[in-house]
Formats: C-alpha cells, structure tokens, sequence
C-alpha cells in the first residue's frame, strides 16, 4: 500500500539496512561512498515525498509494531506536525547526502570512512524514528540512536583532544537532557493512566489525559528544559560550538540544520499536542529564552574567527528566533487568539525550514572551503572568490538568506515574526503589551547584527585577498558537492518567493495545533502577494521584489552599455604608500571590532597589546596583539556545575573501597532496605 | 477648550515632562542640565495652570505661578552661580553608561506603569493617565541621583524628583491642599541653599564636588 | 491603469528630482555658512561627468564589486516604487511594506560592504566595519518606531499608514511626536549625515560611507552617488508619509497630482532647510559616541510607544 506511513517506514528501513551492511563494502571505499549516500539520499527523497503528501492532504495515520517491551509495543504515527518536521528532514539530508559523495570523497586515503557511513545512516534515521514516535518508549529508543549516532560522528576525527572533549561534553548535555524528557513522559504517563500499566506511555493515552495544572507545568519544564539542552537554547548552548564544528562538514550541516529542529518538533509536540492548555507564562519563558538566545548568539558569534564555530553560534540565534515565534504562538493561545497564535507558530515553522535549508548550505559551504583548503581559521582566508566561483555564489546565497535580507527565505519568516509582534497590543495583558516591542526591537538588532556577521564572513573568507599562505593549489570542488550546494540555494530562493505556497501547505497544521488557518487571509490578494492579516494591514511580494530587482538592474546595465565607457584595470588605491601586503587588509578580528567595543560587557574579553620599543615611538619594531574572548556562561553555570560534580564524585568515591567484602555488604545492605520497604 | 483638546495637551505636557527628564538622565553638561531642568519646570507650571482653568480649583494657579517662579527662575538661578562660583567646567561623570542608564529609564517607565494601572483605572479624572509618567519622572530623578557622581547633578536629580511629585499630586488629585505646597516649596528653596552652602564647604575640604571623594571619611584607611 | 501611470510618473520624479534636492541642500548650505554655492544643478552636472569617464577597476575587484551599483541602484527604484511620493494610489505598494523597506535598504548596504571588502583595502574594510555597526544600532530604533506608528494606523504599509493619518488628523498625538523625533534620528544616521558621517569629508579616518565606495570610479561610481540622493529624497518622502502626508493625493484622485507635486516641493524644501540647520549647528560625532545618538533614536521611538500605552 502506498501510503505516507509506509513510504516514510521503508525510507527508515532503507536506511538501517543501508548503514548496517555498510561494512560489507569497507574494502571499496570508493563504491562504498557512492552506492551508501545514493542510497541516503534515495531513503531521504522518499521520506520528504511522504512528509509534503502528509501535510498537504492533512493525513494521519498509525502503524503499531509488535516489537519493543512485552506490554509496550512500538507506535509509529504520521499526522501533520511529523510530516512537516520529516519534509525538513528529508530535504536536507537530501541535499546533504548529494554532497556527501564529493565531501567524504575528501577523506580517502587519509582514513577509513565505512564508520562514518554507517553512523550517518543511522542519524538520519534516528531523526525519522523521533518524528514518527507516538510512544514515549519509541521516541526515547530513537532519540538515543540519533544522540548515540551523532556522538560517533562527531567523534570521527578522534585522534584531536578538542574532538574528544567536545563529543564528551555533548554526550554529557544531550544525557542530562534526556533524562529530563523521560522524566517529564513519566509524569505525563503516570497522570493519564496510572503508575500501574504501561498504556499511559502512549502519546494518544496523554492526549486523552485532562492534567492538573501545576503537574502539567511540571512536565512542560522537564520537557523544556530537556530540548532546550538539546537546541542549544542559552544558556544550555556551551555544548553546540564545541561539538558542531568539529564533526565532518556534512555531519556538522545536518546537525545544525536538522537535528537541532527535532528539538523544536518535541517542543511543540508537548505543549501543543499533548497537553494542549497552559497558561501564558509557559510561553513567555519560551519567548524569553528565544530573544535571550538570539540575540546572545549572535553577538557571540561576531566573535568567532573559527568559521565553523562562527556557523555554530548562529545556529543558536537562530533557534532563539525559531522559539520566539513558538512563545508568541503559546501566548497567543493562551489568551485566545487563534488567528494570531497561528501566524506566530507558522512564522517559528517557516523559520524551522528556513533555516534547516540556509544553515545546511552554509555548513556545506564552509566544508567546500574547509575540502578546499583544509583551513578553518578565517584569519588565513581571503580572496576565495576567484579559485571557487560557484561555491562563492551558494554561500553568498546563504549569507543573504540567514541575514534575513529580501527577497530570500530568512526575511520572509522573520517578517512573519514581526507581524506577529505588532499583533501583540491586542492581549489583554497590560504588562505584555509595553513589553513585547522591546522583544521586536531585539529582534531587529539580531538581524542586523546577522547581517554584519555575514558581511564579515563573506567579505573574509571570499572577498580581498589571501591571508594565508598556502593558496597554491586551491580549486572548485567537484559536481556533487556544488549540486548539493546548488539546490539548497534554489530551495531557499523558492521559499523565499513563494511564501504563499508554503502557508497553504502547513494551513493543516495550524489548523491542529491552534485551531485556525492562516491561507485565507496570507493568500487574499492572489498567491503573489503574501498578507498575513489583511492586505491593508500588512503584505510583502517576495517575487515583485526580485523580479524587479532585476528588470531594474537589467535596464540600468543595458542603458549604460549602449555606449559603454572603457574600464582600465589598475593597482588600488595605496595612498602612494605603495608597500600594501594582504596583512593591511581589515580581518574577521578588526572587522568586528566596533561591535566588540560596544557590547563588551556581555563577554569575557582579554585583550593585549605589546610594542617593542624602537628609536622613535611612532615606528614600533613588533607589535604583538592578543585577543581572546571568552563566553562568560562557562564560569557562570558550567564551572560551578563541574565543580559540584567533581565534589560530589571525590564524596562517592570513598564507597569505592575495592574489597569485595565491602561491595557485597552495600548490595546487602540495599536488599535489606528494599525488602523492608516492600513490607511497609 | 473641550475636554478632549485639554486631555491631549495634558498628554503632550506629560509627554515633554517625561522627555526632559530622560534628557537630564542623559546630558552630560552641567549647564545644559540646569536649563532642562529649568524646562521641565516650565512644563509643569504650564500643565498645572492648564489642570487648574479645567478643574476651576483657583488655588493651582497659585501652585503654577510659585513654580513658575521657583523651578523656572529662581533655582535654576542659584544653581547657576553656584556652578559659576565653583569653576565647575568638568562634565558630569557617570558611574553607568548612558544607553545602559536610559535602557533603565525605560523599564522604570514600565515599572510605574504597571504599578499606577490600577490607580488609573478607579480615578475619574481626565488627567489620570499621567499618574504614571509622574511616578516615573521621580523614579528617573532617584535613578540619577544614583547614577551621577557629581554633587549639583545629584541636587538636580533630587529636585526633579519633587516635580515628579508635585506633577503626581496634580495629575492624581488636581493638587495637594495650598498649605502643604506652599510648606513643600518653601522646603525646597530652602534645601537649595542649604545644599549650596554645604557645596562650598564639600568644595573647601575636597577641592571637587565628586562625591566618590567622600569615601574618604570613613575612618581607618 | 491609471496606478501604472501614477507609479511610472513617481519612479521619474524620484530619479529626476533626487539631484535636484541634493544641490538644494548643498546650497542652502552654502549659503548658511557664507559660502558661495555651486548652484542648484551641480550634482546634475557631477553625475553626467562620471558617467562619461571610464572606469579604472582595481586589478583584483571580483563581480560583486561591479554588480553592487547596479543592485544599489537598483532597490532604491523598487523602494520608490512602494512609497506614496504622490499618491497612494500605487498598485505597487502592496509588494512592500515599511519593514520591507527596511530590508531593501539593507540589501543596498550589505552589498556595499561587500564591495568594501571587496578590493582588500584597509579603508574599505573600515568603512564596511562602521557602516554595518552604525547600521546594526539604528535598526533597532527605526522597528520602535514603526511599531509605534503601526500602533495608531494598524498597519505597516505606507499608503495605508499616510491615508489613516491624512484622514484622520492625528497631529496632537505625543506618540506620533516622538516618533518622528526617532524617524529624524534614524534617516540622519542612514544617510550618512553629520553626525554620525560627513558626506563632504575626504580625511580617511572620519569616513564611513565614503570610505567602503572609495575605489569605485566612472558610471559606477555616478550610480552609487545617484543612488545615495535618490535614499536621501525617499527618507525624505517615508517621513513626509509617516508624519505628514498632507497633500498626497488620495486614491482615484489623479488630478490631485499636480498638487501633490506642488506641496512635495514645498515639504522638500523645507526639510532641506531642517537638515542644513542640524548639519551646520553640530559637528560630527566620534565614532563610539555614535551609541548615544543611537540610542538616543531608540530612546524616543520607545517613549514614542510606551506614551500610546500610557498617554492615549
């Protein structure tokens, strides 16, 4: 039967067997690369495929399989919310598995990939299973393969320190993570069925349940703090810009993109789907949260000279303007309002997607840079624009997406946003209402902070000329990579454009998390023109802003070459100083400068300057300049955290004797407490 | 004038008054201080006159002509020649930043906001909506007073204070009795000059009207 | 049909009369500070001698230095296209509405930082590090206050927001006040203006516009200059539809244009005068003194918000 279910479950299938008999391939690296990511991006296609078909037509459909605990058996499920989250999926692992043949290409002869393949496989289908749970058992069983997978995978490179630590210090935070989302079903379990049996584990026993208030709210902070620790919500992010950008490109593309996202899928399961009413605070911690982390981690990422590092941050920002949207959305409903709930949730959404597709691309851009010229540091970038046209092209395309600039897909979102925040005057909360425009104005400066990030990122690395001083043999990379590069480029273009295409694909999904669909009115002025609330209040035609973009810049190119002047090609301008080197030119460090000055107190920074004395004070011989800025979070959650645990480890560890007499006596003693307390 | 013009320029007069009080929080200058200052008061001798035609209480025009005279002219006066008299040149120095301070201003605002909403809500008056504004403006003259290290810019911030009183009086109840206006006026001038003279003794012993220098009266260092 | 006339009348205007308030303002200035001035048609003049000079392009300058003029060029004629200059009877408008504008503009200059960083120069980079600085802080700002006028119209799109204003009087709001205090902040600091830039400088350190187009010559430097007037006529034209867009002829009211054209003069020049003046009566800001201003901007479209709450 060709139904989305059975469509997304063989994709899953396709997957397992895929990276399971990887290993049979391992003496053919070559053949192993190709046939394993054809086959991934196979699998991913046909999930995407059954994840739009499930949005669009509003399906939902169930599977249960005999497997799993005796009383407990595996419920798979495919309504609207898992379809839209297995279509963002789907389609960057699409992508990224196109580009993978060229990437891993990259390692042959350096090292063995078979266990990268294997473990990349079981990623992408992890991240499937967690979409298509409908048990908390299922959803923790697949949540742990997608955590365990990653690990491995961005511990792939092991023989680094910074690899190692990072992977630990990630297997640690999606742990304690883990632990708070098992905890949170447990009390959601326990409170729809009973401690007793196990049919309360089940998402439909929970979306049956009627939950007390204050255990409700319980549940939703376990629950949030859980995927919060995994999106990399400040301050829980310490995690992300330590393990993202030491796995391999492809794996850091998909992390970021997509895995972060099934975060954002268990954040909105839970509170819009399985426990359905809640007051408005839960949603102004989340919007808190949000613009804490968005404009947090973009200030932290202007920072960064590590490009992958840099990328990293952004994605926490860009999961704070993801959460904003869903925080409006849960306020909104909260004080009923389901039209403007549903612009807000659709807005977090879009973002969703959005920024699966512009994060995985630049991911995939810097991993062409990294492929290309085995360099990370920006510092020793420059002038790549002329050795890597096309790749300079998709990641321009990237850079403008996610610096929310028209006409492509992050400014339509954000956008959205803000509809959303200008519809705020209208709760009844008088506190809410002087508040919220300043949530607006944050939101505004990350963008254009964003902005001057990407102008750093991409005025560095492509544009000027080289920092370094290994540029000899730096070339394009190879088709599949640039194909890969390529159509997410057009994806985000698309989504950018066409926005109203998109509202009435997710209108189902609206519709059944907040009750009310948006398309009748973002569509009331024919597809071209997206009006979120009404066309006099507020509208927005992606594809007239391109479009005229360029009939304008036609027009002024051609008018200007019907008798065009002659253009000489000259030295630049050196102020007849005529000694210039590529080290005058303004770096990632200099660049953010300004902005380092202004928002300096929100980071740790060291800063040192030593001139060596030379006859006259004007001409130094050496200057020394050192800078190091530092996240201040570490020594304000995470030192006095690590060292509570190594406190309570040193207390813990005098139980550990090392006479078996002793350790015989402990598990005495405890059958003896048991028994006791059975009694009782 | 219909109830409505008059809401609206009491709003506008609200407005100003709040404005000239962020403008102290953040101007540097010791003289261009005074004359904000000497603005506000302008402001709210305006507003009182204007609270008193409509309420017809003829004892606010008593209230606006005295402030008129005292925080428009006679303060801004003294406060003038002690700056001369002292050769004080320097900026005032700030302990906090400015965007920081004003980002403050800003939540204080909305503080008192949500402090005065219920108030505003039982009053009838068609001044009430500026109950906050003037709870602000003394929020802000305390908020100055803490952030500035410098002796006049503190007078200032505590003067300001009073006119936000004196403006919440007036917009809350149309005015305290006359008695107790005239004793609070009579209270300020002459806290001005005690203030001065102290300023010139501080300026004596010191040689700076910091008022970090202070610190060095503790005993024991 | 008539919208089509009206909006290709409007997109003349603006790049017609653009240099025109760009040498009105140079005069005035002129003459403010007893100089005696160039004339009320120089930039005309300017921009036909730089477009018939030849281009000398720096030997490593990429495609995005020579596509930025045109893609400049090219979104402030879009953004003319959406502002009521004349009417509001544009069929256009709904393409964008003010925030749009904002991200067109930012398109504009996030190109030509790019173009900065283009060639490798140390001043380029300056400038293209200050200008998205300046830019980062005024954005901010320049929401504020377009949250507060969307309070009053409840909406953002400019037509709507300058017909509900025009119809319904709301002169005596300290909102829309404040507002515009911000707004005058805001399109001093986009322009480029004292004091937060001086578009006359030629001292390298006190550059911020100047110093990312420094290496651009012939036509495409005649396109970025052109392009600059035609931002400062719509910033021009956004606050006179924001704040007081008495004049701009209504919907179906196309003999109502000649006199839109007539006050549009008249708003101009006095706006001109109004910049002279803050430009002559202050000197320009250092560059970290620039967070002041700024905040000052933010500071007033707050004040702007929090009095429609509490005022109105």
């Amino acid at each position: 039967m060709m139904t989305p279910i059975n469509i997304a479950a063989t994709s899953v299938v396709l997957l397992l067997i895929t990276g399971l008999s990887a290993g049979l391939l391992r003496r053919n690296q070559g053949l192993l690369i190709r046939v394993s990511f054809i086959l991934s991006a196979l699998a991913s296609f046909m999930a995407t495929a059954s994840g739009i078909w499930t949005v669009k037509n509003g399906i939902t459909e169930k599977i249960i399989l005999p497997i799993g605990l005796p009383d407990l058996p595996f419920h798979l499920r495919l309504d609207a919310l898992s379809g839209f989250f297995m279509t963002v999926i789907g389609l960057l692992s699409f992508f990224v598995s196109i580009y993978s043949i060229g990437y891993v290409k990259g390692f042959i002869g350096r090292r063995p990939v078979t266990r990268l393949v294997v473990f990349y496989c079981l990623f992408i289908a992890g991240m499937f299973m967690v979409t298509l749970a409908d048990d908390a058992l299922f959803f923790l069983v697949s949540w742990e393969i997608m955590a365990a997978a990653s690990y491995f995978l961005v511990m792939f490179e092991d023989e680094k320190v910074e690899n190692r630590r990072a992977a630990f210090l990630y297997m640690v935070v999606a742990h304690v993570g883990a632990i708070a989302i098992l905890l949170s079903f447990g009390v959601m379990a326990g409170l729809s069925a009973g401690f007793e049996s196990f049919s309360g584990f089940t998402f439909d026993a929970m979306r049956q349940a009627q939950f007390p208030v204050e255990w409700a709210t319980v549940a939703f902070l376990l629950a949030f703090f859980g995927f919060a620790a995994k999106a990399g919500v400040i301050p829980l992010h310490v995690w992300l810009p330590e393990a993202h950008p030491v796995a391999p490109s492809n794996i850091s593309a998909l992390m970021s993109g997509v895995m972060l996202k099934t975060a954002i899928y268990g954040i909105v399961r839970v509170t819009f789907d399985l426990l359905r009413v809640f007051p408005w605070w839960w949603g102004a911690i989340v919007l808190t949260l949000g613009l804490v982390s968005a404009i947090m981690g973009v200030l932290y990422a202007l920072m960064q000279h590590d490009l992958k590092k840099l990328l990293a941050y952004h994605s926490v920002e860009n999961i704070g303007i993801i959460l904003i949207g869903i925080g409006l959305a849960m306020i909104f409903t909260s004080f009923k309002m389901p039209m403007m709930a549903a612009l807000a949730l659709i807005a977090g959404l879009y973002h969703t997607l959005n920024h699966a597709m512009f994060k995985g691309l630049l991911f995939m851009g810097a991993g062409a840079v990294l492929h290309a010229t085995h360099e990370r540091n920006m510092e020793k970038m420059g002038g790549l624009i002329r050795r890597m046209p096309w790749t300079a092209v998709f990641f321009l395309v990237g850079c403008i997406s996610i610096s929310a600039l028209p006409p492509f897909n992050g400014f339509v979102s954000e956008w959205l946003t803000f509809q959303a925040f200008l519809l705020s005057p209208s709760m009844p909360n008088q506190i809410m209402k002087l508040l919220m425009p300043m949530g607006a104005a944050l939101l505004a400066l990350t963008g254009a902070l964003a902005a001057a990030c990407f102008v750093k990122v991409f005025g560095v690395v492509f544009l000027g000329h080289s920092r370094g001083h290994h540029n000899q043999n730096i070339h394009e990379v190879d088709w599949s990579m640039r194909a890969g590069m390529m159509m997410a480029s057009l994806t985000c273009l698309a989504l950018g454009v066409l926005p109203t295409f998109f509202i009435e694909w997710t209108d189902v999904l609206s519709e059944s998390l907040v009750g009310a669909k948006l398309s009748a009115s973002a569509a009331a002025g024919g597809w071209l023109w997206l009006t979120p609330i009404a066309p006099e209040r507020a509208s927005y035609s992606g594809i007239i802003v391109f479009l005229g973009i360029l009939a304008a810049y036609g027009i002024v190119y051609v008018v200007l070459h019907v008798n065009p002047g002659k253009i000489h090609r000259g030295a630049i301008w050196d102020c007849g100083f005529e000694k210039l080197t590529p080290r005058m030119q303004y770096n990632a460090t200099s660049f953010a400068m300004p902005i380092r000055r202004i928002f300096g107190f929100l980071f740790l920074i060291k800063e040192d300057v030593q001139i060596k004395k030379a006859p006259h004070p004007a001409f130094p011989k050496r200057l020394h300049y050192f800078l190091r800025v530092r996240d201040r979070f570490w020594f304000w959650i995470y030192m006095p955290f690590t060292a509570a645990v190594f406190w309570i480890a040193r207390k813990a560890g005098r139980f550990q004797q090392g006479r078996i007499q002793t350790y015989l006596i402990y598990s005495f003693l405890t059958l003896i407490v048991l028994l006791l307390v059975k009694s009782l | 004038m219909d109830l409505q013009t008059v809401s609206q320029i009491n709003g506008f007069l609200a407005a100003f008054v709040l404005l000239t009080a962020f403008g102290m929080l953040a101007q540097k200058r010791i003289y261009s201080l005074i004359h904000l200052f000497a603005w506000q008061g302008f402001f709210l001798s305006v507003n009182t006159a204007i609270v008193a035609y409509v309420a017809g209480k003829h004892h606010l025009y008593i209230s606006s002509v005295m402030t008129l005279s005292l925080k428009v002219i006679v303060l801004p006066y003294i406060l003038h020649i002690l700056v001369v008299k002292l050769k004080i040149r320097k900026e005032a120095e700030t302990l906090v930043n400015i965007p920081a301070t004003m980002l403050i201003g800003i939540a204080l605002v909305i503080f008192s906001y949500y402090l005065t909403a219920p108030v505003t809500e039982l009053s009838s008056l068609i001044t009430r909506s500026t109950i906050a504004v003037a709870l602000a403006v003394v929020m802000i003259g305390m908020l100055m007073m803490i952030t500035r290290k410098h002796a006049v810019t503190q007078i200032i911030g505590f003067l300001a204070m009073e006119n936000g009183l004196f403006f919440a009086a007036t917009s809350a109840t149309y005015g305290m009795p006359l008695v107790v206006e005239l004793g609070v006026a009579l209270d300020v001038l002459i806290a001005a000059f005690i203030f001065g003279i102290f300023f010139f003794h501080i300026h004596t012993t010191f040689d700076s009207l910091d008022v970090e220098q202070m610190t060095r009266l503790k005993e024991g260092d | 049909m008539e919208g089509i006339v009206v909006e290709i009348l409007q997109v003349t205007v603006l790049i017609a009369l653009a240099p025109l308030f760009a040498g009105w303002v140079k005069m005035v200035k002129c003459r403010l500070q007893g100089r005696t001035s160039p004339g009320l048609l120089q930039p005309y003049r300017d921009l036909k001698k730089l477009f018939s000079k030849d281009i000398v392009l720096a030997e490593n300058a990429s495609w995005i230095f020579r596509f930025t003029p045109y893609l400049v060029f090219g979104t402030v004629i879009i953004a003319g296209a959406v502002v009521p200059i004349l009417s509001t009877d544009l069929p256009l408008s709904l393409t964008a509405d003010v925030i749009v504008l904002v991200g067109l503009f930012a398109i504009a200059r996030f190109f030509t930082a790019l173009a900065g960083m283009d060639i490798g120069t140390a001043f380029g980079g300056m400038g293209s590090s200050r200008e998205m600085m300046v830019a980062s802080l005024a954005e901010p700002a320049m929401l504020m206050a377009i949250f507060t006028v969307s309070l009053l119209c409840k909406s953002t799109s400019l037509t709507r927001i300058a017909e509900v204003i025009s119809s319904a009087g709301f002169i005596a709001k300290p909102s829309l006040a404040f507002a515009f205090l911000a707004f005058v902040l805001i399109a001093i600091a986009e322009n480029g203006r004292i004091p937060v830039d001086n578009p006359a400088t030629h001292l390298e350190l006190t550059m911020l516009h100047e110093a990312m187009i420094l290496e651009y010559s012939g036509r495409h430097l005649a396109l970025i200059e052109w392009a600059g007037m035609m931002k400062l006529f719509l910033f021009m034209a956004i606050g006179s539809a924001l704040f007081f867009p008495f004049g701009i002829a209504a919907t179906d009211n196309i003999a109502g244009i000649p006199a839109a054209l007539l006050f549009l003069v008249l708003k101009l020049g006095a706006a001109g005068v109004a910049l002279v003046l803050i430009e002559t009566g202050l000197a320009k800001m250092r560059l970290f003194r620039l967070t002041e201003f700024l905040g000052g901007a933010f500071l007033m479209a707050t004040l702007g918000m929090l009095s429609f709450f509490i005022l109105e």
